[in-house]
């Protein structure tokens, strides 16, 4: 061999490189392939009961008794959407309220301190949320919101209390509203500040005040983006475990009051998936509560992603 | 005259999104006053370093060190798991493939990832369990918790790097060093304050996730010994404790919260200070 001893250091980094590049790619693209193999795994797994069971049974049946082999899931769908539903009515006002404080009005300081503070809400564990719940919204609820609002308003049956423990569909609603806070308000906050400054100014110019210049023009830019903003926080909720299931009731019914309990679909599979495995279709049932799950959230996801990305690439 | 002057208009809003700014951080001091008034009567140093004794779920002795501990076998080896799969991917987005629309469909990826419910990945790592014939284990909880700390870490990391400036780069490349050395030798070094954030960032949404260990780790009274057996964590520990009727096993799930909060605000009181840090580059 001819080879120097030079050529031959150059050929094993260079290899070296190839195969780091190899090696990374391939990595990245299993990553990539989590999510198709996540939805993959959980189809197979409910693949059973989809087969023996309409779908339409599945989703818009409201008896559910494992035993007696039926699986309707609607009841536990529409907890889910009710508290979800709730949690952003609650929680969109205030939030773009306050996103749209940080980024017009506030000074950086300001702006600084409240982000800090807001990071820190994002990062408190859901179960401390749910422990919050149970300590101080679920009594405050029973004992003097839902008395309250039913002498006053108790002849419309979504204001009827008839549910004497508080744990229930405004508890969990208020919970959630509370956690989707710091989501809805970070990205809206980020997508109002990247409008070009340079719009803002030819407003002002023309005479407009800084509230008309906010509504006419900044907010016509960047609703888009609040509004992907709202349906990632809805995302959010909507997978919620953990806080939810400590302070809904889990009782497994359609409410017809913000007081009655409700019992959504993730508190459904947190309670009872790995145990009774015995019972035939149990498992396959849960999973495809799961794949349900999962499948409403990957859309609203997307959406609001593609929606950021291509306001990114506008601004 | 009652038609509202845009002067006053402004006024309106500018209270309401003022008092929304105050109701959201009232809220957030209202959660940690909460907690820290509830946990701190109930916790004491046995709480810290005893596993549970018999009759602890009746309010007997013992304490909650199965599950401090459990956290953080299970989070520690999450993100031990999870920074080897993600840092190859950051730098391969960074290095490789940068300002690519593959990098971008990637990072498209890995926020979708982010958004997949914690339930999902609990429910996914119990079905991989199941096929590989184990059982809830310590090694099933690192799994789902790594699968959970996978995207934030990566596009903690992702941003890190790129705010390396590209002429650092560019200097290595013209010095003769591949894409593989200038990785390693360059990126890597400059970047690794950043690079601890995202690391510190998983951790604690590791450290507090209990949806995704619930099946897959399982709950155990004792210390964990094994790889393969099942490991108690913090945030069960909080949950299991609260759902007890005995009110001083509940007392405890204040206390466990209390702790578990306590490590989250310290991580995030970390993080920040490498944060401020971040913005100065380290050129050695």
């Amino acid at each position: 061999m001819g080879e120097s001893i030079a050529a031959v250091i150059q050929r094993k980094r260079k290899n070296k490189n190839r195969l780091a590049q190899q090696s990374m790619g391939w990595l990245t693209l299993a990553a990539v392939m989590l999510v198709p193999t996540i939805i993959a795994a959980l189809f197979v797994r409910a693949w059973p009961i989809l087969c023996s069971k309409p779908l339409g049974e599945l989703l818009f049946s409201t008896t559910w008794h494992p035993m007696k082999n039926s699986f309707g899931f609607y009841a536990f769908i529409m907890g889910t959407l009710w508290v979800t539903g709730l949690a952003m009515i609650i929680s969109v006002p205030p939030s773009v309220l306050t996103a749209i404080y940080l980024a017009e009005y506030s000074s950086t300081r300001t702006r600084s301190l409240v982000k800090t503070f807001i990071d820190i809400l994002a990062g408190i564990p859901s179960v401390i949320f749910g422990v919050w719940g149970v300590l101080t919204i679920v009594p405050f609820i029973r004992n003097y919101f839902a008395p309250a609002v039913d002498r006053w308003l108790g002849g419309i049956p979504l204001f009827q209390n008839n549910n004497p423990t508080g744990y229930g569909l405004l508890a969990g609603g208020f919970v959630l509203a509370v956690m989707v806070f710091p989501i809805i308000i970070s990205l809206a906050e980020e997508v109002i500040s990247a409008v070009p400054q340079g719009l803002r100014d030819a407003s002002l110019t023309l005479g407009a005040t800084r509230w008309q210049t906010i509504r006419r023009v900044v907010m016509r830019r960047a609703w888009l983006g609040v509004i992907a903003s709202i349906m990632l926080g809805f995302s959010r909720a909507f997978g919620e475990t953990m806080a939810i299931m400590m302070v809904a009731g889990n009782v497994p019914q359609i409410p017809y009051s913000i007081f009655d309990p409700v019992y959504p679909l993730t508190a459904l599979i947190a309670n009872n998936y790995g145990e009774m495995m015995s019972i035939p279709l149990y498992d396959s049932a849960l999973l495809t509560g799961a794949l349900i799950l999962l499948i409403i959230i990957l859309v609203f996801n997307l959406l609001s992603r593609l929606a950021i990305v291509r306001l990114v690439q506008r601004d | 005259m009652n038609k509202i002057t845009p002067k006053i208009e402004e006024v309106i809003y500018k209270v309401l999104m003022l008092a929304s700014t105050a109701v959201v951080l009232s809220i957030l001091f209202l959660i940690l006053a909460t907690v820290i008034w509830r946990g701190l009567p109930a916790l004491n140093l046995a709480m810290l370093t005893q596993t549970p004794k018999g009759g602890y779920y009746l309010g007997q002795e013992g304490g909650i060190l199965n599950a401090i501990v459990g956290s953080l076998y299970l989070a520690g080896g999450a993100t031990m798991l999870a920074i080897v799969l993600s840092l190859p991917i950051a730098l391969y987005l960074q290095v490789y493939i940068p300002h690519t629309r593959q990098a971008e469909w990637v990072r498209l990826a890995m926020d979708v990832l982010w958004g997949v419910p914690s339930i999902v990945y609990g429910a996914f790592g119990f079905i991989i369990l199941i096929w590989l014939g184990m059982r809830a284990s310590l090694l099933g909880g690192i799994i789902a918790l790594a699968f959970l700390e996978l995207p934030i870490m990566v596009r903690g990391m992702d941003e890190a790097i790129a705010m390396v400036p590209p002429a650092l780069k560019e200097t290595s490349y013209a010095l003769g060093a591949n894409k593989y050395e200038t990785a390693l030798k360059v990126i890597l070094r400059q970047t690794a304050p950043g690079l601890l954030t995202a690391v510190l960032l998983a951790f604690g949404r590791g450290i507090g996730d209990a949806a995704s260990v619930l099946f897959t780790a399982g709950y155990t009274d004792r210390l964990p010994n094994s790889l393969f057996r099942p490991a108690a964590s913090l945030p069960l520990a909080v949950f299991f404790q609260l759902n007890t009727p005995y009110p001083a096993v509940q007392e405890r799930a204040y206390a466990s919260a209390l702790i578990l909060t306590f490590i989250i605000l310290v991580l995030s009181l970390i993080t920040r200070q490498l944060t401020t840090r971040l913005t100065t580059h380290i050129i050695r």
